[in-house]
């Protein structure tokens, strides 16, 4: 039966007698409509000489007149400068070098400046140490340009003058200073001397004042553990092109680990030479990159990880650790001892458990095996954060003790996990100030914001290691009102000068020693003389002065040419030895005074985290994604769009879970189409706080019994809607403990992930991903291991490299340049930092989850993660090739069914893709109006203006390299990420077209950067040296795996690398004679 | 006879001695200066901070001697000595010279040391000269020139005129001799003969069908070719002249001082683009070139160009009468002429430095443009054409020793053209 409710629209219409409501239901429109007023006056109407006909006449010929106005090319305008800066030249690029350091990243860079605009970072080779942009760093430049940054002070919602902004802080200070009550100063880790001396002058000024560093992710464990064997807080620098033997507990120094930049020097050891090559055994619960790379990997949760160092310690040191650990990981371990003893001084164990009897044991291992890869003489400075401090900081300002809170470069009210605390205590205050670049989750809470400027847009100086100083310059001016923390503290102190004066006189006085300021700024480095002032530095210290000049001539002639990858190829084994006379000493003496107690402290350090590790069942591991880290930068798209190098997913984090955890829980992943996938929802419970709805993805390789949650998601304020993505972490990191116990049930609903790759194993394709043993690479011959595939002619096997069975005729490219890529797999580390070069380089569209989701992402570069379905990826080629028939235990029609999925700890391998730029490519075949043709040197063109968007080259493509506009992607309100207003589209590099609706794009082999090069050498009237020829990811590349250059030039690197056993085409047997080589994988394991 | 004789030569001698003496005297007021010399002297060493009649970086010299004795009693050795070394003139306490040397801004005279003393009176005898009237001189020049087209244009049309009379008077007389001719018909009774009615030559056309549809193919092919052609040159802006916020002569600049394109467009030497001028370049002269004195025509007189050099000051905020800047700029807001669509990449260091391509292969004669104007379609057409013929310039540079040589004997040629060295590839121009 129908329902007899009344429905009603006014309450006048409940009664029933009433005239309104009659009326109204007789009457559509309430008030009588005028028709009368145009129609009615019948003199008007044809008075008035406009007809119909007139109507349309004039409304065609407006048309046309709009349509041939239209051809008409727009008037453009040219404002040219009225003094010109000497140092710009239009058109010419400008590098400088800086140095980012935002309490998380800390690298020195190469900014590249067009036009007084800073659009792209590059490594800067004379950094030597930290010279490596990561991904971050790559994207950094792009934060310069966010539409939401702070762009005046700020009282409460007010804009104010700086004038102003000073005046009222001042006085309240002063008033607070008169009250003594406590000022306190709550930043990021400086490391900067500069900044240092300023806050102890402000100190000075007014009283009772305490510095609190704070790390969003913190390394205090590390660093007290560091600070109470070596009595200074730093975290102990590592220098892995010394080891190896590596065995990691949980570290992923291929990541975040103590500040990151370990990748290259790890690299370096990573290719095999002359049959030897480092040894890397991690021991983690989520896969991380460094897991990824390790010859062996076990998983293990946090609490075995503390049993297993604390039996390696028992092993390596002495003394006995009680505590059962699994037979595998056990066995694992004893064997990882071994190997370490026998690598002795190229060994080196670290540790990323957050706990301070870890780190120690970690500090005695490697010095017991003198390993030469563990150098505590040079503490890495770029964490200095107390969590102690800081936990004494909330409570106090609970406490109503904190009369003025100064903060700068932090964001506690979304990194802090007692937020709410904080949030009751800045409320007692009587003075908030929040410098930052964003009204963010904190700054919005603040009585004043002062606006900051961006790194690039600031002065400042880094010691980035002991004795290791870097310097950060402007290379833009201010793009609005900001100044920066510590002009402002200058302005406070009332000194007179600029931060850059400081800076100088801190430096000409106490670092530089005599050196010349202008030389340090120049470089953006500066390494104190103490540590190089032994006989055998005089020597290292000649070499790098000639690179150096080397490299100045290059800037001269051409630009700045970045010296090749980074540390390619540098063998000298002794070149970092001007540091070892010094350190020796150094730990000799350390040793000989307090060794006993060390030992002792060693032994019951190792009983304490024995003891300690005790879960109660499911264990939460958090961690920093490659992409995000701590989340400072999450309202950068590139970044967003960045798909973690592990789980290839894009705009999100997620709880990883083993597969087997996953079932007990009740938790799914369903694919749903190419880039689409879905995951269950869970609530994940801490210690009584709860997050929920975090989404699930099943992470091959997690240890069971552990999940896993990454920070830097689930911003709240201070970034648009589209960025406002993933879950915080923060939440749950209760103590400042990266491990925590923790509760997951599944939620209701699934959640639509954006995953660029779904298809995670390699099916046993071993010409896609060509790996092998380094027992089987010394001693087999490259046919086995790297077979060339064979076609059959006149049914004899033929190779696909002779030219009988090409359909195409080959053109002698034997002339000029011709360009190669070489991707060395075992160097390549995954980093994701060309991926992003890339972005910047080539003007790559962003374009936003959804699309990623329906698989339109404009990556040109990608790196491919393949997953072993079996425990190796010689197990999976096995497996295939022993198929027979379609059915039965060996049958193809299950197998490959079950070779889709991911072993439970996978073995992983990377491989970046791009265009192969074929020689004899199947997509110029297809185009229908040739706007894909292939170049003598090798590259293969793509003129944009002349595609007609078939797409059918993308279709013929066997790489699916190339990517179409499905949309206009600039100037888009539908895509409102940088490329959508004026300020993000400064980043645009202007020597490369930003590409429109409708027309097919790909990989040029960065054709800009091989023309300016030639451009460079012909106006010079030289010849082009191997190194000069880069493409922006294998400038990019820091582990030396992506080699540029030009193969004609037989001296080349490339050249030789092609000649390598170890080099492969992908998909050989295509014969499409790619200009892209891949060396083939190696891994060190006896065990394949 | 012989004191007659006698007389007369003593009388030539004294005639000659005069003569002589004359000369001497001429000689003399030489020592007094050279007003031609000095010109060139003045030009070649003083014109950089002083003017005859205008105060710049230095005061104006128009008879800077007279005045000085005048005002300040001071004597040439005096202008002799502060010339050669005006910094020791100061140091020794001179008044005079403290104080002009405080006026201008405590920047003391570059010395000349070398200059002689007969050099500086030559200078001083240029700038003792009277102020000359040019601009009367050029008004006469112009009027004459007026006269003399005037007269010419008379001549001509007088002819004209004669002749178109000449015929309108045989047109009438024929006329007159038909009429009468026909009258003496008609008076005689001769017949004149009907000439037979035939179809007009617009109807044969018309029926003829197969003439028509030669027509019909001809007229929609010439169309077709109408249509493609005037399709074809949207977006070619040839001949794009538009009006400049500055009128910048290139022809009184490029043309008649001859300066070099590249001293102004620097960044064609080693950038993708030829740079517009900032505005201190235009000012490293125009400091000191406040008036144009060169040819002037009735569209573009002198005081029409002093005009567009006070637009400069303007923006560039030069305060002349003060002979400095004043802070207050206003950034030129100039039209673009030559727009290459955002998918072509075109660098001038390639063409202007490495091929060594004069600049007007592209941009025309711009030494003679009164206003600038595209010369040259910039199609790609237009710029293949010129791959295809133009040779690589490769002598005295080692990039191109080894790709010349192969590439040359690949080809069988003598001196490879830009498109054979690959310059017709698509990623060349276009990524």
């Amino acid at each position: 039966m129908s329902s007899n409710k009344k429905y009603w629209k006014s309450v006048e219409e409940l009664n029933e007698n009433s005239s309104i409501v009659e009326t109204l239901k007789q009457n559509e429109f309430v008030e009588e409509i005028p028709t009368d007023e145009f129609l009615g006056d019948k003199e008007t109407l044809e008075a008035t000489s406009t007809t119909r006909r007139d109507f349309l006449k004039y409304i065609g010929f407006s048309t046309a007149a709009a349509s041939l106005a239209a051809c008409e090319g727009p008037v453009k305008k040219s404002i040219p400068y009225v003094v010109q800066p000497t140092e710009i030249i239009p058109g010419v690029a400008n590098y400088y070098a800086t140095t980012i350091a935002d309490g998380f990243d800390f690298a020195s860079v190469l900014v590249k400046t067009r036009e007084g605009r800073p659009i792209k970072i590059e490594n800067n080779a004379l950094a030597g140490s930290n010279g490596n942009a990561n991904a971050r760093v790559n994207a950094s430049v792009l934060g310069l340009y966010d539409s939401l940054r702070v762009q005046t002070p700020k009282q409460g919602d007010k804009a104010i003058s700086w004038g102003t902004f000073d005046a009222e802080i001042t006085k309240k200070l002063k008033d607070i200073a008169k009250a003594n009550k406590k000022i306190v100063l709550l930043t990021q880790t400086y490391a900067s001397p500069s900044t240092d001396a300023l806050i102890s002058k402000f100190k000075e000024k007014y009283g009772n004042v305490s510095h609190v560093v704070y790390d969003a992710i913190s390394e205090s464990a590390a660093l007290d553990a560091y600070q109470a064997k070596y009595g200074e807080r730093g975290l102990a620098d590592y220098d892995f092109s010394k080891a190896m033997t590596i065995v990691s507990v949980g570290a992923d120094f291929l990541g975040d680990w103590q500040g990151g930049g370990f990748d290259s020097g790890y690299a370096k050891n990573r290719v095999p030479d002359h049959g030897k090559m480092s040894r890397h055994i991690q021991i983690e619960a989520n896969m991380s990159l460094s897991g990824a790379n390790a010859d062996k990997r076990i998983p293990a949760t946090p609490t075995e990880q503390k049993l297993a160092l604390a039996k390696l310690y028992s092993l390596i040191v002495g003394g006995s650790v009680s505590g059962d650990l699994p037979e595998h990981i056990d066995a694992a371990v004893k064997n990882a001892a071994a190997e370490l003893k026998a690598a002795a001084g190229k060994a080196v164990v670290v540790t990323g458990l957050q706990d301070v009897n870890a780190q120690t044991l970690v500090l005695e291992i490697n010095q017991v095996l003198g390993s030469k890869a563990f150098k505590p003489s040079t503490p890495i400075k770029t964490r200095q954060g107390s969590n102690a401090e800081v936990a004494e900081l909330v409570a106090d300002m609970k406490a109503g003790k904190v009369a003025a809170i100064i903060m700068s470069g932090v964001n506690p009210i979304y990194t802090l996990p007692n937020a709410s605390d904080f949030a009751e205590g800045l409320n007692k205050t009587e003075l908030s100030v929040a410098f930052s670049l964003k009204e963010d989750e904190t700054s919005s809470l603040v009585n004043f914001i002062g606006a900051a400027p961006h790194y690039l847009e600031s002065w400042g100086d880094v010691e980035l290691k002991k004795g290791h100083y870097a310097l950060m310059q402007p290379t833009i001016r201010p793009l609005f009102d900001t100044r920066q923390f510590q002009d402002t503290l200058l302005k406070w102190t009332e000194t007179e000068g600029s931060y850059h004066d400081f800076i100088k006189s801190t430096w000409n006085t106490s670092i530089l020693g005599g050196s010349s300021f202008n030389q340090a700024l120049h470089d953006g480095v500066f390494i104190t003389s103490v540590y190089a002032a032994n006989g055998e530095s005089s020597k290292t210290v000649t070499t790098t002065e000639s690179t150096l000049k080397d490299k100045k001539d290059r800037t001269w002639v051409g630009g700045v040419i970045h010296g090749a990858a980074v540390g390619l190829g540098i063998k000298d084994e002794d070149k970092d030895e001007y540091l070892s006379t010094t350190k020796t000493s150094t730990v000799s003496t350390g040793s000989a005074t307090i060794n006993g107690v060390n030992i002792v402290s060693g032994v019951a350090a190792a009983k304490a985290l024995a003891s300690s590790a005790k879960s109660n069942g499911l264990e939460l591991v958090l961690y920093s994604k490659t992409g995000m880290g701590d989340g400072q930068q999450a309202n950068n798209p590139w970044l967003q769009e960045f798909p973690d190098p592990i789980s290839r997913v894009s705009w999100d984090n997620y709880l990883t879970v083993s597969k087997s955890d996953a079932e007990k829980l009740g938790l799914e992943n369903v694919h749903v189409a190419t880039g689409a996938l879905d995951g269950s929802y869970a609530d994940v419970t801490v210690n009584g706080t709860t997050v929920k709805n975090v989404p699930v993805l099943i992470q091959p390789g997690q240890a069971k019994g552990s999940v896993g949650i990454s920070f830097g998601y689930g911003r709240k304020l201070g970034l648009k809607d589209e960025m406002k993505t993933g879950v915080n972490a923060y939440e749950l990191y209760a103590n400042f403990e990266t491990v925590q116990d923790v509760t997951v049930k599944a939620a209701s609903g699934m959640h639509e992930f954006a995953c660029v790759q779904l298809h995670n194993t390699l099916m046993g394709r071993g010409d896609i991903l060509k790996e092998t043993t380094l027992e089987i690479f010394n001693t087999k011959d490259k046919s086995h291991w790297n077979p060339i595939p064979v076609v059959s002619l006149n049914h004899e096997e033929t190779p696909v490299t002779s030219p009988e069975v090409d359909l195409w005729d080959e053109f002698d490219r034997s002339i000029g340049h011709h360009f190669n890529l070489s991707i060395d797999l075992n160097a390549c580390t995954g980093c994701g930092a060309c991926v992003i070069a890339c972005h910047a380089e080539n003007n790559v569209p962003v374009v936003g989850k959804e699309e990623v989701r329906r698989s339109r992402d404009m990556h040109w570069l990608r790196i491919d993660r393949y997953y072993s379905s079996d425990d190796t990826f010689e197990g999976d080629n096995e497996k295939k090739d022993g198929f027979s028939g379609l059915f039965g235990d060996n049958g193809s029609l299950g197998g490959f069914g079950e070779m889709e999925h991911p072993a439970d700890n996978p073995q992983v391998s990377f491989q970046p893709v791009m265009c192969q730029h074929c020689n004899h490519a199947p997509c110029e075949t297809v185009c229908p109006v040739a706007a894909t043709s292939h170049g003598r040197q090798g590259q293969n063109h793509m003129a944009y203006n002349r595609c007609v968007g078939t797409r059918y080259c993308a279709n013929n493509c066997p790489y699916k390299v190339r990517r179409f506009n499905w949309f206009l992607y600039n100037g888009n309100d539908e895509f409102d990420y940088h490329m959508n207003d004026d300020l993000g589209r400064m980043v645009l590099n202007p020597d490369v077209v930003v590409r429109s609706r409708g027309v097919m794009e790909k990989c040029s082999m960065c054709i800009q950067m091989t023309q300016k090069t030639i451009l460079d050498a012909k106006r010079d009237g030289r010849v082009i040296k191997d190194g000069e020829f880069q493409t922006a990811c294998s400038a990019a590349c820091s582990s030396g795996a992506m080699i540029f250059g030009d193969i004609n030039d037989k001296e080349s690197k490339v050249a030789k690398l092609k000649e390598d056993n170890r080099m492969y085409h992908l998909l050989e047997h295509v014969g499409t004679k790619p200009n892209v080589q891949y060396q083939t994988k190696v891994r060190n394991t006896k065990e394949a | 006879m012989k004191q007659v004789i006698h007389r007369k030569l003593s009388k030539n001698i004294l005639r000659s001695s005069l003569i002589i003496l004359l000369a001497f005297t001429t000689a003399l007021s030489a020592q007094e200066g050279d007003p031609a010399k000095g010109k060139s002297l003045f030009n070649a060493n003083c014109a950089a901070c002083h003017q005859l009649d205008k105060k710049m970086t230095g005061p104006a010299l128009r008879k800077v001697e007279q005045r000085l004795s005048d005002e300040q009693g001071l004597d040439r050795e005096w202008i002799h000595a502060w010339v050669r070394n005006s910094s020791g003139v100061i140091k020794s306490g001179d008044s005079y010279a403290n104080k002009i040397y405080n006026e201008y801004g405590g920047a003391a005279m570059t010395a000349f040391p070398q200059l002689s003393d007969d050099d500086i009176n030559n200078i001083l005898a240029y700038t003792a000269e009277e102020k000359a009237a040019p601009a009367q001189n050029a008004a006469v020049a112009v009027s004459a020139a007026s006269d003399g087209g005037s007269t010419n244009g008379v001549t001509n049309e007088i002819i004209l005129g004669a002749l178109a009379v000449l015929f309108i008077l045989l047109a009438l007389g024929l006329y007159l001799v038909n009429k009468t001719l026909r009258r003496f018909a008609v008076a005689q009774d001769i017949e004149l003969p009907e000439t037979a009615k035939r179809t007009p030559l617009w109807k044969a056309f018309v029926q003829n069908q197969f003439l028509m549809i030669v027509v019909a193919i001809f007229f929609l092919l010439s169309s077709a070719y109408f249509v493609y052609g005037y399709l074809s040159q949207v977006g070619v802006d040839q001949g794009y002249q538009p009006v400049q916020p500055i009128h910048f002569s290139h022809k009184i600049h490029a043309g008649d001082n001859g300066i070099d394109c590249k001293y102004c467009h620097s960044s064609a030497r080693v950038s993708k683009t030829s740079g517009i001028p900032s505005l201190n370049v235009c000012m490293n002269c125009h400091k000191s070139i406040y008036e144009y004195n060169g040819e002037t025509s009735p569209e573009y007189s002198k005081e029409f160009y002093d005009g567009e050099i006070q637009k400069l000051y303007a923006a560039a905020g030069w305060s002349d009468a003060d002979q400095k800047y004043t802070g207050e700029s206003k950034p030129v807001k100039w039209v673009r002429i030559h727009n290459l669509p955002d998918f072509a990449y075109f660098n001038h260091s390639q063409h202007v430095t490495v091929a060594g391509v004069e600049c007007q292969t592209c941009h025309g004669p711009v030494e003679e443009m009164e206003i600038m104007y595209q010369h040259a379609p910039l199609t790609m057409g237009w710029c293949i054409n010129c791959h295809r013929e133009t040779n690589v310039a490769v002598k005295d540079n080692a990039y191109y020793e080894k790709i010349h040589e192969e590439l040359s004997k690949k080809y069988g040629v003598d001196e490879l053209t830009a498109a054979q060295m690959g310059g017709l590839e698509c990623g060349k121009c276009h990524y």
